[in-house]
């Protein structure tokens, strides 16, 4: 498969304060006691995609990731670090390594992305319908947190969280339309001239754009230089794709090599045209194809481009760490619901307890809950759907519920954490109570203090 | 166990006798009030137009028997006699289980009236089916009421259920097959109501309400879906059209309205059917559409050789050819597919036809082509005739050797003259076009009084009306005059004879600055019932300064009407009415010729281009700003606003033009500026539009109308042109003063100006110091204000700044004693310290 895969690790999200810091940038937050951004490379392994490029902002985060990649995977992909500004976005940082792309289909997979669904199903999509861009959609996760059990019946009837406005063909292979960002809470705009070609549309509002997306490169590239403002490749580069995509601009003015390409492929195309009709298991000709051809014969008389998407199945795990509460969802997602995504085996109570762990006496660790690498806990403890690191130190009546405790974990007897976030070598004196509260690095919990949505880091 | 049980039994029964207590019931509107099938619905109305030779209510009344209806309720307004004499002779009215009522009414104009009319009556008390009596459909209605009363067995606010059908637009023309305009609906998948429809509007964006997607994950939009105006109906409906007696139109008011206005919360759902029939016929495209169908058996049992009310059996032969019983064929005439040809009709030799119907008792000459046409009864069509495409009513006459191209109507006992070649889309009657169309919502109305001689006489109105407009242009040429000065010429004239020599002594008399203008006119026209042509001979005699000027003028109109029937033709062409014209070919029953197509194709390129071009579409991601707030809508708003002050400043201009040239009232000015500012402009349907101006924009649109007035008096130098300006401005002080009240609204009339003076009227750029200073002193500014505007201007470009400059003496000057100094300030300031100072007025 001749696809180089571009994966955009960010740097220290602000979005994600205080939980990131120049050490423990935001490809690095442990999600069930892995990076993040482990979970993405595993998936493109798996895929077969091993010519990676991960990007990364800023030069301390680059530092970091690049020494835990080629740690991790020296033997395995074929890895490059590539260091860009910070807040270039993310179309700005595709324009700055665009001198590295040489394949013909550009893959971009945000870093942040916790997913089973294999990056190959989208290449062979985009593949199939010769599209200038696939995107993968997934259903919008139902994002808050999930306090069932204790607070169960608390729970108010929350609507999803609205991600993207979507418009697909009926045969939801191809992208109409995509309202992304502050667009979303605005009326719907639909352009008629894709509706009148295609004749009808779906408009959803419960997927997401999961931030994974197929390039055709010269297409990519003629986008990022022509429109030099755009920053995001969600927000700018897609909709313009998608808004043209019966009015192509690109590939018409300029890029020498893309001329040359079609004039090579001018004698195959019909061929290809036929393969990938063959491959769609479709007998009539997409919209796009009717449209171009109008109704004058077989000569296209219109610029087209095909927008194309692939939806992972409802049943498949897919979201993104992009928020503090993304962070939690994920994490006890991950040692529970979706817990093969993990890599890890679960005992017979559904729980992780590394060997090494050491557990006082009554001290009970609930289903969906890790406890990793000689961490110890006192007596009378109780751990529900929680994740905790490597040697962590927890006193005698603690409870942790619905939280992650990062490593080298300082936390007093008596103390009681629900709902929130400790981050590495941060210390909790005796009786602290937390709710809902992040807890940065190295900081320090006084004893006896109680702090409910809070975050808390040093200054 | 036992006593749900019997709970639920009694539920049936109840359910049974929810639905036997009413019988099924349905309003039959026969008037579609509308006027596209005109000029035959002149004579005769559009349900009673035969269709395959069967009435097209028959078809309706048919199906709706079949359907399990049992009471109908036929609406008439325009014909109504001849739709009620119809029924009575039919056997409709005397079913056993069917009951046909019909229902008069001779002032509805449209559905709405119609059904707000029925509602009067009190006729209706359970759910019914609406529809018009120009529906060709064989679905099934058991499915669709059962579903309908489900819904509102759980949602009382479901009043109606529109029936849906798959249809494919044409990609070019954005028409369906039935000729009727695309339609862009939203339905929400799930539980199919319908959330949005649009029918006609040219924005090239579909705005969906953000709020739709709150209760429901999925819309589905639709533009490959055709309404098939049938409609199962709760009584409310009846009770909405009552409560909003501004519903006129069932799509355009009712359902949008219902859309619209969630206040009541009613709800509108849809049913899609996918393998029966159901069409409306609404234009000629639909008629032959219909027709094909009908012929294809797509409509079965409503097909010709089946017998229902109204239709005598025909015989259907091999490819599609049906033939009634008493035919007299020639053995040389060729009969084509698809092809029905009415009982008693007689065809010579050599004779073509495919593709078309041929009413009774119709008589066709040797070596005739006819393709594609629909030939009503006793049609006579001489040898050698060619007819593509035409429409042909009963009882006309085609003599020989003519030629119809595609899209012709001909209504009622026309005569076509020999060897004659009717142009395309032409319609021809044996009326008069009326001259006066009814705006929106026309009526299918058939005025008899209008006789011949009333319309001749509003011809030669508008003839008169034409001569006037020649006398004036005659007039501005000669004497170079400007137009406030034309006299007011008065035509008054009688027309004496209809045919022949019309001459008139009417003296439009003008005595002004000496000058007498006199003018006889010779008005000839050279009339046939169809043919016209106007000779006018004006004798113009202009006294000016006694020496005395002659002009002999000699205008040649042709009136619309000038193509020739031929010799011993009978009928008046219509004319083709403006804006009208694009959609003849639209909605003819002919083919869509090639180069329409192409023409079409070109306009959807320019429509994708325009698209782009606004930047709606696709600029805001591609010059997106660094904050993404608002980026599309707002530049839409700003797009429309600034149309609407453009709109806006005309219309203030006109205004105060009249008012100059009639002396009206300061007062009545500012009442009438007034409600152009708040109005609803006339014809644009939509209430945003209405302006909203402040009075600053009111006070600029004013002063920019001043202005120009004062350019229109003659003036020879700069100098002069001030002077005009200074009488303008002192003549209307008062109308600017009531708007100018506050700096801001002083503001904005300074940088009108200068607007003004950078655009539209360049002549005053060298005049700004000296014209501001005219306000100035006519305290129609006050000092603040313009220190305000210059100090605004001080951070601006230097090409902003060229006005501030050239007033720059002015202000520092300060107006001299008692300036914008003020007590205590000093004498003279600098630009720089204008900022300063104006915050120690503040103080």
């Amino acid at each position: 498969m001749d696809f180089q895969v571009v994966v955009l690790a960010g740097g220290t999200s602000k979005k994600l304060l205080p939980l990131v810091s120049k050490e423990v940038p935001k490809a690095l937050l442990p999600v069930a006691n892995r990076p993040v951004l482990s979970y993405v490379l595993e998936q493109l392994e798996v895929s077969n995609l091993k010519d990676l490029i991960v990007v990364v902002e800023g030069e301390d985060a680059a530092f970091h990731v690049g020494g835990w990649i080629s740690n991790a995977y020296v033997d395995r992909l074929h890895v490059e670090v590539a260091v860009v500004p910070e807040d270039v976005g993310t179309a700005g940082a595709l324009r700055a390594i665009a001198h590295h792309l040489t394949a013909n289909d550009i893959l971009v997979v945000s870093g942040d992305l916790v997913s089973d669904v294999p990056p190959g199903a989208l290449a062979a999509a985009h593949r199939q319908h010769d599209a200038v861009v696939t995107t993968m959609l997934c259903s919008a996760p139902v994002s808050g947190p999930t306090e069932s059990g204790s607070s169960g019946g608390k729970d108010k009837i929350k609507k999803p969280r609205r991600y993207n406005v979507i418009g697909l063909d009926p045969s939801k292979q191809f992208l109409l339309h995509i309202a992304t960002g502050a667009e979303i809470e605005k009326d719907i705009r639909i352009q008629k001239s894709i509706l009148r070609a295609v004749g009808q549309m779906e408009i959803r509002a419960d997927l997401m754009d999961a931030h994974m997306y197929a390039f055709k490169r010269t297409v990519l590239q003629e986008v990022l230089d022509e429109k030099d403002r755009c920053q995001s490749l969600q927000e700018d580069v897609l909709p313009y794709l998608v808004q043209s995509q019966l009015k192509s601009e690109v590939l018409l003015n300029g890029v020498l090599q893309a001329e040359e390409n079609r004039n090579e492929k001018i004698s195959s195309q019909t061929n290809q045209a036929v393969v990938s009709r063959i491959l769609a298991n479709a007998s009539t000709p997409s919209f796009h194809e009717l449209y171009a051809s109008g109704n004058s014969g077989s000569t296209p008389v219109r610029r087209i481009h095909k927008c194309c998407v692939y939806i992972a199945s409802e049943s498949r795990y897919c979201q993104r760490l992009n928020s503090i509460q993304a962070f939690s969802d994920i994490n006890r997602d991950v040692v529970g619901d979706a817990s093969h995504l993990s890599g890890y085996s679960f005992s017979a109570h559904n729980n992780i307890i590394h060997p090494s762990a050491q557990l006082g006496s009554r001290t009970t660790v609930g289903p969906h809950c890790m406890l990793w690498e000689g961490s110890q806990m006192g007596d009378k403890c109780s751990v529900k759907r929680s994740v905790i690191g490597r040697h962590c130190r927890i006193g005698s009546n603690v409870k942790v519920v619905n939280s992650v405790v990062m490593n080298h974990v300082t936390i007093g007897d008596g103390c009681s954490i629900q709902g929130s976030v400790i981050c590495s070598n941060a210390q909790l004196q005796e009786r602290a109570v937390l709710k809902d509260c992040q807890v940065g690095a190295g900081f320090v919990v006084t004893a006896g203090s109680e702090h409910k949505g809070e975050s808390l880091a040093r200054k | 166990m036992a006593p749900q049980k019997k709970g639920a039994a009694a539920r049936v029964t109840e359910d049974t006798e929810d639905l036997t207590r009413h019988p099924l019931q349905s309003i039959l509107l026969a008037d579609s009030f509308t006027t596209k099938f005109r000029p035959i619905t002149l004579e005769r109305p559009k349900v009673l137009l035969p269709l395959v030779n069967v009435p097209m209510i028959d078809y309706t009344l048919a199906w709706l028997e079949s359907a399990g209806v049992e009471e109908v309720f036929v609406f008439c307004c325009a014909h109504s006699k001849q739709v009620i004499e119809y029924l009575e002779k039919s056997q409709w009215l005397s079913q056993p289980n069917f009951s046909v009522v019909t229902i008069e009414s001779h002032n509805s104009v449209s559905a709405g009236d119609a059904l707000r009319w029925i509602y009067e009556r009190n006729v209706i008390n359970g759910d019914f089916v609406l529809i018009s009596g120009d529906t060709v459909s064989n679905m099934s209605l058991t499915q669709v009421i059962l579903e309908h009363k489900e819904r509102r067995k759980k949602d009382n606010n479901a009043v109606m259920t529109m029936v849906i059908k798959q249809s494919k637009l044409s990609p070019v023309t954005h028409q369906s097959r039935l000729g009727t305009d695309e339609l862009f609906m939203a339905i929400d998948p799930q539980t199919k109501q319908l959330v949005y429809y649009e029918e006609k509007d040219f924005k090239g964006i579909i705005p969906l309400d953000n709020a739709l997607l709150a209760d429901n994950p999925s819309i589905s939009l639709h533009n490959d879906k055709q309404d098939c105006y049938i409609d199962i109906c709760s009584p409310e409906v009846l009770s909405l059209f009552t409560d909003n007696f501004d519903y006129q139109h069932l799509r355009r008011h009712f359902v949008k309205g219902l859309l619209v206005d969630d206040i009541m919360g009613y709800k509108i759902f849809t049913h899609e059917i996918h393998s029966s029939y159901a069409a409306r016929i609404d234009n000629y495209r639909s008629y032959g559409t219909v027709s094909k169908d009908i012929i294809q058996r797509w409509t079965y049992p409503f097909v010709p050789d089946v017998m229902f009310f109204g239709n005598s059996a025909a015989q259907l032969e091999r490819e599609g050819m049906y033939r009634a019983s008493e035919i007299e064929q020639s053995r040389s005439a060729h009969i084509g597919p698809f092809t029905v040809i009415g009982k008693g009709t007689r065809i010579g030799n050599n004779s073509k036809i495919s593709n078309s119907v041929i009413g009774k008792g119709c008589t066709i000459g040797s070596n005739v082509l006819i393709t594609g046409s629909y030939i009503w009864d006793k049609v006579t069509i001489e040898d050698g005739c060619d007819i593509r495409h035409a429409i042909i009513c009963d009882g006309v006459i085609i003599k020989s050797e003519d030629v119809l191209e595609s899209g012709v109507v001909l209504s009622f006992k026309v005569v076509i003259g020999q060897k004659c070649v009717v142009p395309s889309y032409s319609k021809v009657s044996l009326f008069q076009q009326p001259t006066v169309e009814d705006s929106d919502e026309e009526l299918e109305y058939a005025d008899n009084s209008l006789g011949t001689l009333d319309s001749w006489c509003s011809l030669a109105v508008l003839m008169l009306d034409i001569i006037h407009h020649v006398v004036i242009n005659v007039l501005s040429a000669v004497f170079d005059m400007d137009a406030i000065y034309y006299p007011r010429v008065s035509i008054t004239g009688t027309v004496d004879t209809l045919n022949g020599e019309m001459i008139s002594e009417m003296l439009p008399v003008s005595q002004q600055s000496g000058m007498l203008v006199r003018l006889d006119y010779e008005f000839k026209f050279s009339l046939s019932a169809h043919f016209a042509t106007f000779v006018i001979n004006f004798v113009l005699a202009v006294d000016v300064l006694e020496s005395k000027l002659r002009f002999s003028i000699s205008a040649l109109v042709e009136f619309s009407s000038s193509i020739y029937l031929g010799p011993g033709g009978v009928g008046h062409v219509w004319s083709i009415c403006e804006g009208g014209h694009e959609e003849e070919w639209r909605h003819s029953v002919a083919p869509i010729p090639a180069e329409k197509l192409a023409v079409a194709t070109q306009a959807l390129e320019d429509d994708l281009e325009l698209l782009n071009l606004d930047g709606n579409a696709l600029s805001t991601s591609a010059e997106l700003k660094p904050d993404r707030n608002g980026t599309d809508s707002e530049d839409d708003d700003f797009e429309d606003s600034r149309d609407d002050s453009i709109y806006y400043e005309k219309e203030v201009e006109a205004t105060f033009l009249r008012a100059v040239n009639e002396n009206i009232k300061v007062p009545d000015i500012i009442l009438e500026m007034n409600s152009l500012r708040a109005d609803i402009v006339g014809g644009m349907e939509s209430a945003r539009l209405s302006y909203n101006m402040t009075s600053a924009d009111c006070a600029g649109a004013i002063f920019y109308a001043m202005m120009k007035q004062a350019l229109e008096i003659p003036h020879s130098t700069a100098g002069e042109l001030r002077d005009n300006a200074e009488s303008v401005i002192n003549a209307w002080k008062k109308l600017l003063e009531f708007y100018s009240k506050e700096i801001d609204d002083q503001i904005e009339v300074i940088m009108k100006f200068e607007e003004m003076c950078l655009e539209s009227l360049k002549e005053f750029s060298p005049l700004f110091a000296l014209i501001l200073q005219i306000l100035y002193e006519k305290d129609i500014l006050e000092e603040d204000a313009i220190l305000k505007w210059a100090d605004e201007k001080r951070d601006a470009e230097e090409s902003d700044k060229v006005f501030v400059k050239r007033s720059e003496k002015f202000i520092q000057n300060g107006g001299g004693p008692g300036g914008p100094g003020g007590p205590g300030g000093p004498p003279n300031i600098g630009p720089q310290q204008l900022s300063k100072m104006q915050q120690q007025h503040r103080i």
